[in-house]
């Protein structure tokens, strides 16, 4: 039967089993919404494309599904270039459809014209311009392999809007094979019986895990070797979750503002075991003095992570759950009994800390309030900055897929319509997003679409009236000279100053009315015992809930390794 | 060091400048690159002259192979391919010393393709070093305009796919 090629991308979200489009309507996508207006899909108007994208992300990276977004031509595709980068930098399974103009005006500079398969090349894992009706069904079909298969990553669509019109007896096919496209699953079994070697006499062995044992979903076979090896665990920013964090075996975060206790193991270890981790520079710091004494193993599905940033001695290629189960079924365990008292005793000495105060309230409170209020269960997503390290430090995540923010990308306005995309795939589950006073601007907008759509998404401000992360980085590296970070700031202030007081002005917007006039509930909190009230109310009331707390102006996070220093040279901040 | 690339991609739109896109984005540099359809018409094959180290060799292999469309990389080592490039050159060329710039070409195995009043066009085909000396021995004559191609390799054993 014949098939538009509109009804070709219907039938593929059907065939896919797409749980939601995030989208925006526009003159080259017209015919795709004629579709929508009677199937059975659940498409969710946002109020920003960069919104979409985000909430398509959100949405993928609580379920491991493919995440979907339509926008239309020229700026309704740039503007999802954000989201789209944000989801390749950190391997996320989405799927981008945008209309295009009609393929007799490509390059004529018509009407919303915008080359975006050429904008998006570095951006996506792969992005097709559909020319001919005919390959449409063959290319939604690879679109949807390529973006949740291998390392994960966004596919875009580029479809000219004559092509949506004119139709074909093509069908959608039911599997695809692309011969320049063979990711491997399976880890090399000789190099895994390295590994176990490796481990059987590594006396100071450190596990460091990442974003892609959340993605590969090893979480129980990450547990089982570790039960089996006593080997302490150290997780990336993206890898929260996947080691459950009030494990006595875990070592928290490491990196920049990871604790002390990992960073030093990472440093004394003998046997580095990456699983699902690149060496980003926001974990290694110089590296030159990163791990000095560790013989290194990396497990990554993704050949090209292998020896990009530092020399690995046993790369094993693969999806990390195959290759962990292999490993667990050889491996035996060394003598890790000193190592671990060492760590035992560094993390005695060197635990995560802050000043709590009575009066005045703590962003890292706040964040502890909300693990205690919500049992460390709910789906916690965060803008970038302070408050984003400070929950990362302070959450104490247990689940796989827990944890939204944008890691490799640092995408401030990323959280709101995250949490948006994950209340969407569970409706029941208590979401915040954690965020901070200009990161929330970023994507405030999203209020209306968490109103009307009934997502009760708690978005809890730390509001302290400043870009706090640059604001931090001001008063540590540039002597204190805030350039563009007081967020009270207006015409009427002196042009040097750089201190909070009584007679600043006071912040615009003001959060409550912002959330009231999109029909949230809103709410200020400044007193530390109104606090736990607060958050017990907002995920009671199961409505969209905006709380602005207003904390702390300049606490700083802590610990933290100055960019381009060595994990040794770390700030504690403890005065 | 200098390596020689043979890419075979999938014959289709946008390849090339996803190529060339990654060794802008990724700061590898290409000494030059050809590309051209092979027996197979859904087949192109690109020869890549690439400069760097092994590390960068490394990075440049496995995120070519990350390339959706890439379907085959190798990295010829010095002696086991064969290597060719063309090039033409309009080199200033008066009655006086028109035989003696004949005899150069006539050493490098190259052919007039156009003879004027004041110049003429050489072609040649052979190894880099090869065009780079002839390039080298006319220039003293004047040279007008260069064209090359770039090289394109073959390896000289059977690769099995």
């Amino acid at each position: 039967m014949s098939k538009t090629g509109a009804e070709i991308i219907i039938d593929a979200f059907e065939k896919e089993k797409v749980g939601a489009v995030f989208g925006y309507p526009g003159g080259a996508v017209i015919d795709i919404f004629d579709l929508l207006y009677d199937a059975d899909i659940n498409f969710y108007l946002v109020r920003h494309e960069q919104g979409a994208a985000h909430a398509a992300d959100g949405y993928a990276r609580a379920t491991g599904k493919t995440g979907v977004c339509l926008a239309t031509s020229g700026p309704g595709a740039t503007n999802l270039v954000t989201g789209l980068a944000t989801a390749y930098m950190d391997s996320v399974p989405m799927v981008a459809i945008c209309g295009q103009v009609p393929s007799s005006m490509i390059g004529n500079d018509a009407f919303q014209e915008a080359d975006i398969t050429g904008i998006t090349r570095p951006i996506t894992k792969h992005n097709y311009l559909v020319k001919n009706v005919d390959e449409l069904p063959i290319v939604l079909k690879e679109a949807f392999y390529i973006a949740n298969s291998g390392r994960p990553g966004p596919v875009l669509i580029d479809l000219p809007k004559d092509i949506q019109k004119s139709s074909t007896d093509v069908e959608y096919p039911d599997s695809v094979k692309i011969r320049s496209y063979a990711p491997t699953y399976e880890g090399h079994i000789k190099q895994i019986e390295k590994v176990a070697k490796a481990i059987k006499k590594a006396k100071r062995p450190v596990i460091y895990a990442g974003g892609g044992a959340v993605i590969s979903d090893c979480h129980d076979e990450l547990l089982k070797l570790v039960e089996k090896t006593k080997i302490p665990v150290t997780t990336t920013f993206l890898g929260l979750g996947c080691f459950p964090e009030n494990h006595p075996l875990t070592l928290h975060m490491l990196g920049m503002h990871g604790t002390q206790y990992a960073n030093y193991a990472v440093m004394e270890t003998d046997l580095l075991i990456s699983i699902g981790a690149r060496f980003d520079d926001r974990v290694t710091g110089t590296l030159d003095t990163f791990a000095p004494h560790a013989k290194i193993i990396h497990i990554d599905i993704d050949p090209s992570a292998i020896s990009k940033n530092v020399n690995v001695h046993i790369p094993v290629v693969g999806d990390a759950k195959n290759i962990l189960t292999k490993l667990n079924k050889i491996v035996e365990p060394g003598d890790t009994k000193e190592w671990i008292e060492t760590i035992t005793k560094w993390k005695t000495e060197y635990p995560l800390y802050y000043k709590d105060t009575m009066n005045i309230i703590k962003p890292q409170f706040v964040i502890e309030k909300i693990y205690e209020v919500t049992g460390g269960d709910a789906i916690i997503a965060t803008e970038v900055g302070q408050h984003q390290m400070w929950t990362a430090q302070f959450f104490k995540f247990e689940h796989s897929r827990q944890f939204l923010s944008s890691g490799g990308l640092g995408t401030m306005g990323y959280g709101f319509p995250a949490a948006i995309g994950a209340q969407v795939a569970y409706p029941d589950k208590t979401v915040f997003n954690i965020a901070g006073d200009g990161s929330i601007q970023m994507n405030i907008q999203e209020l209306a679409t968490a109103v009307n759509y009934k997502l009760p998404v708690n978005v809890a401000i730390l509001n302290n009236g400043y870009l706090g992360m640059v604001r931090q980085w001001q008063e540590l590296f540039y002597s204190g000279r805030y350039a563009g970070t007081c967020l009270h700031r207006n015409a009427s202030c002196k042009q040097d100053c750089s201190t909070p007081g009584s007679y600043c002005p006071s912040e615009i917007p003001d959060f409550v009315k912002v959330a009231e006039a999109y029909s949230a509930v809103g709410m200020r909190i400044t007193k530390k015992e109104d606090v736990v009230p607060a958050l017990q109310e907002a995920i009671k009331i199961k409505r969209p809930v905006m709380m602005d707390f207003i904390v702390a102006q300049e606490e700083n996070v802590y610990p933290m390794v100055p960019a381009g220093a060595s994990l040794k040279q770390m700030l504690s901040g403890i005065s | 060091m200098k390596h020689t690339l043979s890419v075979l991609v999938e014959n289709k739109s946008g390849v090339l400048s996803r190529i060339a896109g990654l060794f802008s984005g990724r700061g590898f540099n290409i000494d030059s690159l050809t590309v051209g359809i092979t027996h197979d018409p859904e087949i192109s094959r690109m020869t890549i002259v690439v400069t760097g180290d092994d590390s960068v060799l490394e990075q440049v292999n496995k995120q070519l192979n990350k390339l959706i469309d890439i379907i085959k990389v190798q990295d010829f080592p010095a002696g086991s391919y064969v290597g060719t490039e063309l090039v033409l050159v309009k080199v200033y060329a008066s009655a006086k010393n028109r035989s003696e710039i004949l005899q150069i070409v006539d050493i490098f195995e190259g052919k007039i393709r156009d003879v004027s009043e004041k110049s003429m066009i050489i072609e040649a085909t052979g190894e880099t070093e090869k065009i780079e000396s002839l390039i080298s021995l006319l220039t003293p004559y004047g040279i007008k305009e260069v064209a090359r191609t770039g090289k394109a390799a073959l390896c000289k054993k059977t690769v099995m796919k």
